[in-house]
């Protein structure tokens, strides 16, 4: 193998069809990954800083943007947190109704993961139908909590909207539509020779790899890692609630498809729990006055560990605010795995981790012996995993 | 020649849309609003993946140091006539992340903006609302 089989192109920042701005530098050797570098920082926009000036009601809504999708994880964490600190008992009722959003969520989220990853395989009919059955999601939580995406829910000390007998009958209306509409994406995804042939044995996480890279949430779970938060560290309401965590030993995309769908329908039957078995009674407690202490909270965000640390030295604005999400754990592992693997499998691997970002426009490649310059767009690059679909089916 | 070029993007405007730094609240929106219950795609709207291909840019996020760069050099490589759409408010004005140490507090600052959809972030019915708005733009032969 000499040097002048190398070529090295740099994936990113922008994409067209989803999510956040990201780098990955890859030095392929032909079609096939030799090195990668996953380059981070694209959408920092320095909320820990900003957080310092905001008091503590505030900061939740600050902290609530720090990701569209697992928003409610973000500004529940943040909430819990600062209860830690105000040493305040949160309503039971008020407990629930979080553990009704969380799943929502979750929902939401894992739907809309899938989609994304059958719109990188090439498959946009299933894109559209999983989109589609999201939808009955987003209806439910706009209804809930009156917006569809940041849903300004928590309050410090409980949450800001009730469920009333209403809203109930709606969202058990909403949530039979999806019950069967589950089954059949179930069908398609783990029957569909499309799917199979582009997932199964791509991107394997060894559950060795697993525990070196520190993954968190479903990409653990799908490496053996029988963790979950939920379980382990009972949060909210998850003590008094029945489910299972799902966990499979294949590590590769194939799995953590199987394995999000299965916590799909946790996730249904932990909201039929939460709604059958909602305790009456007040859903806030008032929190109010200058603070002091420090506290962390960990919850189960839809990709996986969520950490938030605060810090009040007698004030209302934290001294010091400090976030960790799971992508950040979870992309160390995608880049480990990308070696070895087709240029064309870079969407699908990098997908696979539900990442919050999945960029691949723009991909400069540059050959090193002849300095020449070509520019890939992303749309050339999922062309080129679709090709990889169609050849592999045929 | 322009209001003949203008005229034959109505029924057919292609967006690129890049995230200048925002939380994707603004993007799954836009996707929302591309995808089968809204289905933008019946005015002729759609996503393309290249900006030589593209008549709008729509930006989401309150434009990143990192990203100021990029989203330059994007708008520099869309061809004319070019139309540039903000969707969010941290997009238009900084938002809820105003006055941090690492944003311009909006894409204006960057490239100049023809339509603003405000939002936290603005529903997919907003943002195809928004759409509609340009090509109404477009009619009136700006």
């Amino acid at each position: 193998m000499s040097k002048r089989d190398y070529t090295e192109f740099n994936l990113g920042p922008q994409h067209p069809a989803l999510k956040e701005p990201e780098t990955f530098r890859v030095v392929v050797e032909g079609e096939r990954i030799v090195k990668a570098e996953a380059i981070l920082g694209h959408t920092h926009r320095g909320i820990e800083k900003v957080a310092e000036q905001r008091d503590y009601n505030k900061a939740l809504y600050l902290a609530e943007r720090i990701c569209g999708i697992c928003s409610f994880a973000h500004n529940a964490n943040f909430a819990r947190a600062v209860e830690f600190v105000a040493d305040v008992e949160v309503p039971e009722r008020a407990q629930y109704l979080r553990v009704l959003v969380a799943e929502l969520e979750r929902l939401h989220s894992h739907m809309l993961w899938l989609g994304v990853l059958a719109h990188e395989i090439g498959f946009d009919t299933f894109y559209f139908l999983v989109w589609n059955d999201r939808e009955l999601v987003m209806d439910a939580l706009e209804t809930l909590t009156g917006n569809r995406v940041n849903y300004g829910m928590n309050d410090i000390g409980g949450v800001r909207a009730d469920l009333t007998p209403d809203i109930k009958g709606l969202l058990m209306r909403k949530l039979d539509e999806l019950g069967p509409r589950l089954e059949k994406i179930k069908e398609i995804a783990l029957k569909n020779k499309t799917v199979i042939s582009r997932t199964k044995g791509v991107g394997v996480i060894s559950n060795e790899l697993a525990r070196k890279t520190c993954v968190t949430g479903p990409t653990a779970r799908s490496s053996g890692i029988n963790w979950d938060l939920r379980r382990d560290q009972p949060y909210f309401a998850y003590g008094d609630l029945d489910f299972d965590v799902k966990v499979s030993t294949d590590g590769d995309v194939y799995s953590k498809i199987t394995l999000r769908i299965e916590e799909l329908f946790e996730s249904m039957r932990i909201i039929q729990q939460v709604l059958e078995h909602l305790p009456e009674g007040r859903i806030k407690t008032d929190v109010r006055g200058k603070l002091d202490g420090s506290a962390v909270s960990r919850i189960e965000a839809p990709r996986g560990e969520n950490f938030h640390y605060v810090d009040f030295r007698n004030s209302k604005e934290p001294y010091r605010m400090k976030v960790r999400a799971p992508t950040y754990a979870n992309v160390v592992s995608s880049v480990e795995v990308l070696v070895g693997h087709y240029i064309s499998d870079i969407p699908v691997i990098v997908a696979a981790n539900d990442p919050c970002f999945s960029c691949t426009d723009r991909t400069l490649v540059i050959d090193r012996d002849t300095e020449r310059y070509q520019i890939l767009t992303a749309k050339e690059l999922r062309k080129l995993s679709i090709e990889t679909t169609k050849e592999e089916i045929m | 020649m322009k209001s003949i070029t203008n005229w034959s993007r109505q029924k057919s405007l292609w967006l690129l849309h890049m995230n200048t730094g925002s939380c994707n609240g603004c993007d799954i929106e836009i996707l929302a609003a591309l995808t089968a219950r809204l289905d933008a795609e019946r005015f002729g709207v759609k996503l393309v993946g290249s900006p030589r291909h593209a008549d709008v840019l729509v930006c989401t996020g309150p434009v990143t140091i990192k990203m100021m760069d990029a989203v330059k050099k994007t708008y520099a490589q869309m061809p004319e006539p070019k139309f540039v759409v903000v969707v969010g408010s941290c997009g238009s004005t900084g938002g809820v992340f105003r006055g941090g140490y690492n944003i311009y507090d909006g894409v204006e600052k960057a490239i100049p903006v023809d339509l603003y959809i405000p939002g936290c972030p603005p529903k997919p019915e907003a943002v195809i609302m928004g759409v509609a708005k340009l090509i109404e733009k477009l009619n009136g032969g700006s």
